[in-house]
């Protein structure tokens, strides 16, 4: 438990939502708008927590324990992140499995919530996000082991401290596929078109949001809150790995992991605003390609 | 001179295709395979040196498959002239003709087999292999009928396809050369004179990719699935020559991988490969002449068979060579002339099915006598050539205690016969059909009986030069007799 | 020079990935383009950029053919034919890309147990070309129109290709030459009889070619 650690957690915890009201300005840029201000994510969430919920009458205390549990497990996983050139707040052989399982746990929970209201229409929205999630995970789990193998370690922080990743990725395409598919997971795991529009509410196209239509109140800003978590964290993984390829003095690297880190936000943003969504049949096979890109990763080091 | 056989039908080609008079480009053709034969002869008689450095050269097996390939290409010229007369009266002149492309292929066709039989770099065979698929291809789809255009698109693409494996095996050949740290070579000569020091291992992987590849031109099984379709589909003189001369040249350029394994040390491997390869190939050649109902594709699945005896003869090691060699001459004179009956009977009778066709004895005596002759050539009847190089291919299997598989042989030559014999008889016999059907004529009726003919001489006697040219092609093989 | 030469080996083997869960034939023709070129720059790599007249050669009519010509041909032969959803392929897509996925895991597993004389530096060229060779037959096998058919042939021979570069650096020009129009000759005869099919059948889907069986 260290001071930087720490610093870096607290940071992080209110510095989330900065990156969803950055890729909407990104976003509102393509589109020829001014956007909303940087701040507003926060406004919405005062401004939700400030509200009563409604809750329906058919629904058990699992429905609004589901946020609290997808928050909690959001922020632990961020415990998990070492800082780049620091250890973790929390550290130990394995956390890197803990790391994945985590994000399933919350998974679990949402999924669970949204069941829990007996609406067909979250229940469809749980399905889709639960057959997507399986190819995530396994891209998920693809980078973790490229990037364990060379390190004999099980930590998050040890492989990012370690110079193995530096020794092996730098001269090869390798890094690149790595970066591309865990890209490609990170849009899908938080719900980003090419997989799933955040601001539509169309029925029949909504993933995400559908699962967590009936939430109200600060049981939605949790939802919110815990989402923007999710993105930090996930682009803090890939800055992590971009940057631990790249040998460059332990001072720096907070600065340059947060310059990438809004570079990634950028990358998402400019994503969101030139493609378009796709088909529902076709995401598996966006997936299983991102999959085979991180395979490939693993292969061509030998 | 070598230069000039590869050449010249190049040149007459494109004369032809230049040419508007029908007759003149029919003569064309046939003027070009009476020069070209005369050019083989020339070599035969007076050796020529390798030109470009090694890579052309006339060796003994290049001379004996160069023979064969002129004579049927003068045959079949020769037969083309009176088909074409016959079965294109109302050819028209000028650009959209579609014989204009079939004669010009036809001649590309020569010079890119001549190119394969002489080449000594297998590079260069390679691309000879490929170019004579892509001049073959055309001819396959004369007729323009919907059948020959599914022939020429799987001949197309599964020869294409196996032959790309066969370039796989020849950079695995160049591979093993350069084993070692030398420069690497494709020159066969300089493969063969490397001999032991070649890499064995690669050498290997080289020879099956390359008998894969190869094989699947040369038509054995189970690479052969395009041959029943492409040698019944195209027109018989297209036919003739594919089953005649193409299947043979394949079969060289696995005959110089052969030469290759030889002379690194692994024959042993490659001959086991071939001795199985060959005897699949009888089978499933077996099992599809019996009860074949179309009898152009029953002459193609003979092709299979007998490229199957050709690969079990080379499998069964250095006592055999000679009568493997034998034996590609007779087929290629045999099947040549059964094939050009086919078409004489195709053209009388407008029907590929057996059943439909009969008493060819009583209203086509020629064509009758001519397919029975054809019969008795082609299954190995005594004293046609077939039955010297197979009875004594048997022979070698029994001498070299290879009872089982002499066994094996044995059978499925029987089977074959007796699938023929159910087949090719009640076309000849049976009542004479009733309406009046044109004479062929005589050129059409008289040339397959001479190779029937010439089948039956070599059979008795074998005349002193050939016997000759057998024995250094068998030497070069790696074996005496 | 190697990262360089592994890019593009990487390049090419994403390709042929692609390819496999690519259902327009426009995008494939143009995907072959792609690897037309970088096959054709892919030689003068090892020798540092070095261009010798023999390599200038070479890849100006490689670059001419695979990735101007055959495709020009192709898409001649695309023309008119309604593809739009029809499926192309015997098996899900998705199937495809793991089957695809499958093979280049077991070119690089017989990669690295057959130690090959390699005369290049990088480790990929066997990988890349035997995962080439395997796409290009599965391409062959599963898929249902001609053209698709073609593409994977093409495959197929940029695979061998590469192999030869790896294992015979310095191949001697007619060769390459030889080869290079062979294989372009026999995609302008395919692409004609592919012209022929289509007046057949109107479209291009090679099940109408089962007719001649036993």
């Amino acid at each position: 438990m260290t001071l930087p650690a720490l610093i870096f957690v607290l940071v992080s915890l209110l510095a989330a939502p900065l990156l969803t009201g950055w890729i909407v300005r990104v976003k509102a840029f393509f589109g020829g708008r001014c956007g909303a201000p940087l701040l507003q994510p926060y406004r919405d969430l005062f401004r939700l927590l400030r509200k009563g919920a409604v809750y329906s009458r058919s629904t058990s205390p699992l429905f609004w324990l589901g946020p609290m549990a997808t928050l909690a497990a959001t922020a632990v996983a961020l415990c998990l992140l070492p800082l780049p050139g620091y250890t973790a707040l929390i550290a130990f052989p394995g956390d890197l499995v803990l790391f994945a399982y985590l994000f399933a746990f919350g998974r679990f929970f949402t999924i669970l919530a949204a069941l829990d209201t007996a609406s067909a229409f979250e229940g469809m929205g749980a399905s889709r996000e639960a057959w997507y999630a399986i190819f995530a995970e396994l891209i998920l789990f693809l980078a973790l082991a490229n990037l364990a193998r060379f390190t004999n370690s099980l930590s998050l922080s040890q492989i990012f401290e370690s110079h193995a990743v530096s020794i092996n990725y730098a001269d090869s395409p390798a890094l690149a596929l790595l970066v591309v598919s865990l890209f490609v997971a990170l849009l899908t795991e938080n719900c980003r078109i090419p997989v799933d529009d955040p601001t539509t509410h169309l029925e029949l196209t909504m993933i995400h949001e559908v699962m967590v239509l009936d939430h109200s109140g600060p049981d939605f800003a949790f939802i919110l809150y815990g989402a923007a978590l999710k993105l930090w964290i996930w682009g803090m993984f890939i800055t992590l790995v971009i940057i631990s390829a790249f040998p460059s003095p332990n001072a720096l690297r907070p600065l340059i992991a947060a310059g990438v880190l809004f570079v990634i936000a950028t990358a998402v943003g400019i994503v969101e605003s030139v493609m378009a969504r796709l088909r529902l049949g076709q995401v598996p096979q966006m997936l299983m390609g991102a999959g085979a890109l991180g395979l490939l990763s693993y292969i061509i080091l030998g | 001179m070598i230069a000039a056989v590869i050449v010249l039908p190049i040149l007459f080609s494109a004369a032809a295709w230049l040419v508007r008079n029908v007759r003149l480009r029919r003569r064309l053709w046939l003027a070009c395979s009476l020069l070209h034969v005369g050019m083989v002869i020339s070599l035969a008689f007076q050796p020529a040196q390798p030109i470009l450095g090694g890579w052309l050269a006339v060796d003994a097996l290049g001379l004996l498959f160069l023979g064969i390939v002129s004579l049927l290409f003068l045959v079949s010229a020769a037969y083309g002239q009176g088909w074409l007369a016959q079965a294109h009266a109302g050819a028209s002149q000028g650009g959209r003709d579609p014989e204009r492309i079939f004669i010009a292929c036809m001649l590309i066709f020569l010079s890119t087999m001549s190119l394969v039989v002489l080449s000594h770099h297998l590079g260069l065979l390679w691309v000879a292999v490929e170019a004579t698929t892509l001049a073959s291809a055309p001819l396959i789809f004369f007729h323009r009928t919907v059948h020959s255009l599914e022939a020429t698109w799987k001949y197309l693409l599964i020869c294409s396809v196996g032959i790309a494996l066969a370039l796989f095996g020849t950079f695995f050949l160049g591979a093993a050369a350069s084993a070692g740290g030398r420069e690497g070579s494709l020159l066969l000569d300089r493969l063969l004179r490397l001999g032991p020091q070649l890499d064995v291992r690669l050498t290997r992987i080289a020879f099956i990719f390359l008998l894969v590849g190869y094989g699947t031109k040369m038509g054995l099984a189970p690479m052969h699935t395009w041959l029943p379709d492409a040698h019944s589909e195209a027109p018989s003189v297209v036919s003739s020559l594919l089953s005649g001369v193409l299947l043979n040249c394949a079969f060289l350029a696995i005959l110089r991988a052969y030469q290759i394994c030889q002379a690194a040390g692994d024959a042993a491997f490659a001959r086991a490969i071939l001795l199985i390869f060959g005897l699949v190939s009888m089978l499933l050649a077996a099992v599809f002449i019996l009860n074949q109902p179309d009898y152009k594709r029953l002459l193609a699945y003979s092709s299979v068979e007998h490229m199957g005896i050709l690969a079990f003869g080379i499998g069964l090691g250095s006592a055999g060579y000679y009568f493997v060699l034998f034996h590609a001459l007779n087929h290629s004179l045999t099947k040549s002339g059964l094939f050009l009956t086919a078409g004489n009977i195709l053209s009388v009778f407008r029907t590929k099915a057996i059943g439909e066709v009969h008493g060819l004895a009583r209203s086509h005596p020629g064509i009758g006598w001519a397919w029975v002759i054809g019969f008795l050539a082609i299954t190995g009847t005594p004293f046609f050539g077939l039955f010297i190089s197979e009875f004594n291919l048997l022979g070698v299997a029994v001498l070299g205690d290879r009872l089982i598989v002499a066994a094996i042989y044995l059978f499925l030559l029987t089977a074959v016969f007796i699938g023929m014999a159910a087949a090719f008889f009640p076309m000849v016999q049976g009542a004479a059909v009733n309406e009046p059907q044109e004479k062929l004529p005589a050129l059409l009726r008289l040339l397959p009986l001479l190779l029937f003919l010439l089948t039956f001489s070599l059979g008795v006697h074998i005349p002193a030069g050939l016997d000759g040219l057998l024995r250094l092609g068998a030497a070069a093989l790696g074996g005496g007799q | 020079m190697q990262t360089v030469i592994d890019i593009f080996l990487l390049l090419v083997l994403l390709s042929d990935l692609y390819l496999l869960s690519l259902t327009r034939l426009g995008a494939a023709i143009r995907v072959m383009a792609f690897q037309g070129v970088l096959l054709a720059l892919l030689p003068l790599l090892p020798a540092g950029g070095i261009l010798s007249l023999h390599g200038l050669i070479i890849a100006v009519s490689s670059l001419a053919i695979k990735a101007i010509l055959i495709p020009r041909f192709l898409s001649h032969a695309a023309r008119e034919v309604h593809t739009g959803l029809a499926i192309d392929s015997h098996i899900p897509y998705g199937a495809a890309l793991l089957t695809g996925m499958g093979m280049v895991l077991v070119s690089f597993w017989v990669a690295r147990k057959f130690a090959l004389p390699v005369t290049v530096t990088s480790r990929l060229w066997i990988p890349v070309s035997l995962a080439a060779v395997m796409i290009g037959l599965l391409m062959l096998i599963i898929r249902k129109k001609a053209i698709s058919q073609v593409i994977g042939y093409l495959v197929l021979e940029n695979g061998i290709y590469i192999l030869g570069l790896s294992l015979a650096a310095q191949m001697p020009f007619l060769v390459e030459l030889g080869v290079l129009l062979d294989v372009f000759a026999g995609v302008f005869i395919m692409g004609i009889i592919m012209n022929h099919i289509k007046n057949y059948f109107d479209d291009l889907d090679v099940d109408n070619l089962t007719i001649l069986k036993d």
